[in-house]
């Protein structure tokens, strides 16, 4: 369809051009002097009312073109808004898009508009203007206190946005990696994350993002490489961190994104207002899913690395967090890994594991976070 | 005024009139030292790497378009990189990516631009028989072209050129193990970008030198057309932000190879931490950034100035506002280098710094809102012809002002979160940036053909070319912008992988369309160029009736630009259609006690000074 329109257009345009050329040529006649026309070859020649009037022709197609395709297209853009930042920086973004649209349409109004209203004809006389100071200083104040106003409404809710996250904010530890995200949460026996260090990392040794085990606060801890959760309305602050290269937190409907860098830990905290339930229910969708993607070249799956987000309601969320093995319990061996001072306090994790965990095989995990993309990959 | 060496065709004429008949094809047309073949050779090999940027940004687009396609029949170019099944490998895909931004940004919009119409224009403009060291010209092109020929050959190494994207950000680009295009591809280019940048500063310090050093009589600065004040301005530009990306690219290379830690740090990668630790990836993007930002400055300002020359030209009309132009350029200039970390807000970067840099980026459309309108305003009730240059130029007025009202929002730090890295930025950046600076140059070669070769290009082509290219780049660009505010990232090989990014398939292939025929309408362009070169429609001296001093040269200007003396200058270049005066323009070099009938009345009061003006000896003891 937009194929269609679009070749439509063009078709117009061309239509319009060579119409307009040939009732040029017929009206102009060869009556021009020939001998100036040779000295002086920049002259306006036979298509230069059909350029100016082209020009024009383009501008007014063009209007109608960006309304119509802006009324298709635009339910889906800024997908749904699902975090109370974002409603905010929602409401500016189109404030500031109305600015700029108004500024499109008159500027480039004026432009094509003269384009075609002052084509050459040999009997008008240019005016000769070199200057206006006033219109100058018009022109500057005017963009220059629009600038401000934008400015300082940005500036504000971009400092909120960047403020420190409240006390009571639930913290989420999310590492990038080569590819794809792992998420732990500080458990739900004493809600403190454990040590990491990047010298423990080992992917064979069931501890990827690098746990140090030798602190107790870590016997609790849970991990998810698919899924993460997170309560409506109640802030989140995400510990953002990668272990190879760079990587970007960027979950769309939250308008959250943050780069992940290695031995740099970054953060963006937020509240969600809308779980997933709600989320389906509004847009229709029983299937829908908040999703977080990679927005910072990390290599070949850059593409792939998707992790699911799943807003609970704050119940339901601490039933879910309730419910997670802590590391210690999904991977015995890691108790090797502690010190033997501590060893009987990690114990309880061990056997409060006697339920068999699943190993989830990592090919799995593998095609979930690449979804339908994995059959490219191969 | 100039008060150091100038050429002065008295003592020096005979002597290299001599010179040029001793000069042999090496010496005349490859090793060469005049700045008319120098910018030849710089635009000729522009042209080659834009028809490379652009065949690789066709590949891409039909793997975005199109992600079923079969791309079997590419095999025969691009061999392994289409896998079994008529795939395209998605690590080439993102050196694709890379080398398009790289060769883009750099080999044509810098290269061919910059070195084009710097090279060409300035002695022609302000007077002067060549650039104030001929020797460093040729020097500058030729390590251009040995980078160029490293960064060719890069394309051919088995793990594919770089594949980091342009920015070539670490620890991506530093580690081997990261990404093949890391390793010799990588290499190779940051050999070739340390060469390109030494090329560029010779270049640029050439410029500024000239423009300083060597106008003609009466050339005063405030009768510089606006074209040389551009040129200037990006040369200092360029000056003092290439060695900057050349420290990065040091620092880069040491961490690569040598086992430094300026950029790296904390890092496990298959399976092993490495030892690196307390760099950090942040102070590379703080250094890439401090030339990067200036770079889409010294892309853009050469493509405004020849558009300023360009659309008052054929307005036959005054550029309105000479000085405002100045000024602004200038404001442009000195905030180009204070605005780079907005590429960085959402780095972790402190947020306070975000604040400064999001201030400072919007005060930086303030001088580039005046630009537009004064060109538009010098349209306004002009006599507008539309030769192929001003259409090409009016249509850089038109993408700058597009393409710069949506660096409004993304320089809005809390408004770049969700744009972010998007293809709101990827639209944004090839409308203000990309199309305008490629309008510009190609607006560049039409209208200053004739002094280069000699001979006229065919308008007709040219016109077919202007219309196909015009809509073309809005209909590539334009529907760009709606899929970067529906989230969809840069840089991805494919976007069905996520519920979020799986619509819109519509106008993905839509813009891959477009995108094919605007880039082989381009052969409309070549085919003349080539054409016209050998047999085109012979040039008079100044076909565009042009007031500027390279059209008082001879139609194919020889070594030292004018046999005789060189003009000396005595009024500004705008002089289209004064009052009173028999022609609709009046050349820099025409005395105003030549024009009575249409001198203004400060003007009268310059006759008195114009014996003065030729009077001006230069001190030809000090050797050009």
């Amino acid at each position: 369809m937009t194929i269609l329109i679009a070749i439509l257009s063009i078709l117009f345009i061309v239509l319009t051009f060579m119409v307009v050329s040939k009732t040029q040529s017929i009206l102009k006649g060869l009556d021009k002097s020939k001998k100036e026309e040779e000295t002086y070859l920049g002259a306006a020649d036979k298509y230069n009312d059909a350029n100016g009037i082209g020009l024009f022709a383009f501008w007014l197609i063009s209007i109608v073109g960006i309304i119509w395709s802006f009324m298709v297209y635009k339910k889906d853009f800024l997908p749904e808004a699902a975090s109370e930042h974002g409603k905010v920086t929602d409401y500016w973004f189109w404030v500031s898009m109305i600015v700029i649209m108004i500024g499109f349409f008159v500027v480039n109004t004026f432009l094509f508009l003269f384009s075609y209203l002052y084509r050459h004809n040999k009997n008008r006389k240019v005016t000769f203007y070199t200057h206006n100071n006033n219109l100058e200083v018009i022109w500057t104040t005017v963009p220059a206190v629009i600038m401000a106003g934008l400015v300082f409404s940005g500036l504000r809710v971009w400092t909120k946005i960047t403020s420190e996250a409240p006390a009571n904010a639930e913290q989420i530890d999310i590492m990038g990696k080569q590819f794809g995200w792992t998420v732990r949460y500080a458990g739900v026996d004493n809600n403190e994350f454990g040590k990491y260090n990047f010298k423990l990392m080992d992917d064979a040794g069931g501890n990827p993002m690098g746990i140090d085990f030798s602190d107790p606060n870590s016997f609790d801890d849970f991990s998810n490489a698919s899924e993460m959760h997170i309560p409506k309305g109640k802030p989140v602050l995400l510990k953002i961190r990668a272990r190879d290269v760079l990587h970007s937190v960027f979950i769309p409907h939250m308008r959250v994104k943050m780069d992940a860098v290695p031995g740099m830990p970054t953060k963006f905290w937020f509240v969600a207002d809308k779980s997933t339930a709600d989320m389906r229910a509004e847009l229709g969708k029983p299937e829908f899913n908040y999703e977080i993607a990679c927005t910072e070249i990390c290599g070949r799956s850059h593409f792939g690395m998707k992790l699911l987000l799943v807003v609970d309601e704050p119940a339901d969320y601490e039933k879910w967090k309730k419910s997670q093995k802590p590391m210690l319990t999904e991977n015995p061996d890691l108790l090797n890994k502690v010190p033997d001072n501590l060893k009987a306090k990690a114990q309880k994790y061990i056997d409060g594991g006697e339920v068999a965990v699943e190993e989830v095989p990592a090919e799995v995990v593998a095609s979930n976070v690449l979804g339908n993309s994995s059959k490219v990959l191969k | 005024m100039s008060v150091v060496s100038q050429v002065e065709v008295d003592t020096h004429g005979d002597h290299s009139h001599e010179e040029h008949h001793e000069l042999g094809f090496i010496r005349k047309y490859i090793f060469s030292e005049d700045h008319k073949v120098i910018a030849k050779q710089y635009l000729i090999s522009g042209i080659v790497w834009a028809v490379i940027g652009a065949l690789m940004s066709v590949v891409f687009r039909l793997q975005l378009g199109f992600p079923d396609l079969d791309m079997s029949w590419l095999k025969p170019i691009l061999g392994e990189w289409i896998n079994e099944s008529g795939k395209l490998d998605p690590n080439f895909y993102l050196a694709l990516v890379t080398m398009h931004g790289t060769i883009m940004v750099f080999f044509v919009l810098t290269a061919g631009l910059s070195g084009t119409f710097s090279n060409f224009l300035i002695p022609l403009q302000i007077g002067a028989r060549d650039m104030a060291s001929g020797f460093m010209n040729m020097l500058s092109y030729w390590i251009f072209f040995l980078s160029s020929l490293i960064m060719f050959i890069s394309l051919f190494v088995k793990t594919g050129p770089a594949g980091g994207s342009w920015v070539i950000y670490p620890p991506l680009s530093a580690l081997k193990q990261a990404n093949p295009g890391s390793g010799d591809g990588m290499t190779l280019w940051l050999v070739a970008m340390a060469l390109f940048i030494v090329s560029s500063l010779l270049g640029g310090i050439n410029y500024v030198t000239t423009v300083i050093n060597l106008r003609t009589k009466g050339m005063s600065m405030d009768k510089l057309p606006l074209t040389i004040w551009a040129f200037t301005f990006t040369a200092i530009l360029g000056i003092l932000s290439f060695p900057v990306l050349l420290s990065a690219a040091l620092l880069l290379i040491f961490d690569r190879s040598f086992g430094t830690s300026f950029f790296l740090s904390d890092i496990y990668i298959n399976g092993q931490a490495l030892p690196n630790q307390g760099g950090s990836p942040i102070l590379f993007q703080h250094l890439f950034w401090f030339l990067g930002h200036p770079e889409v400055y010294i892309v853009i300002l050469p493509a405004l100035g020849l558009t300023s020359e360009i659309i008052a030209t054929n307005s036959r009309k005054p550029i309105f506002g000479y000085k405002a132009m100045i000024f602004s350029m200038a404001g442009i200039m000195f905030l180009a280098f204070i605005v780079w970390a907005h590429h960085m807000f959402v780095t972790g970067m402190n947020p306070f710094l975000g604040s400064v840099f999001m201030l400072l980026t919007l005060i930086i459309a303030v001088p580039s809102a005046v630009k537009g309108f004064n060109y538009i305003t010098t349209l306004w009730k002009g006599n507008i012809i539309f030769t192929p240059a001003m259409l090409f130029a009016i249509g850089l007025v038109s993408f700058f002002i597009s393409g710069g009202l949506t660096g409004i929002i993304l320089g809005n730090s809390a408004l770049d979160i969700q744009l972010h890295d998007t293809y709101f930025v990827v639209a944004h950046f090839h409308l203000v940036m990309g199309s305008a600076a490629f309008f510009g140059m190609i607006a560049g070669v039409y209208h200053w053909f004739p002094k280069m070769f000699g001979r006229m290009m065919n308008n007709t082509l040219g016109y077919i070319h202007f219309w196909i290219t015009f809509i073309g780049v809005y209909l590539v660009f334009f529907p760009m912008h709606y899929i970067g505010i529906a989230g969809f990232p840069r840089r991805y090989y494919q976007w069905s992988g996520f519920e979020t990014f799986n619509t819109y398939m519509d106008l993905n292939a839509f813009i891959t369309i477009a995108a094919i025929i605007t880039v082989f309408a381009q052969i409309v362009f070549i085919s003349n160029f080539v054409y016209s070169i050998f047999k085109g429609k012979l040039a008079p001296e100044n076909p565009w009736k042009s007031n500027t001093l390279e059209w008082t040269t001879p139609v194919n200007p020889g070594h030292g630009n004018w046999p005789g003396e060189i003009p000396t200058v005595y009024r500004w270049p705008y002089d289209y259609s004064k009052p009173g005066a028999p022609d609709d323009f009046i050349p820099q070099n025409v005395p105003f006690s030549a024009t009575p009938e249409s001198n203004l009345p400060e003007e009268n009061e310059l006759i008195a000074k114009e014996q003065q003006i030729q009077s001006i000896k230069y001190d030809t003891s000090i050797h050009d």
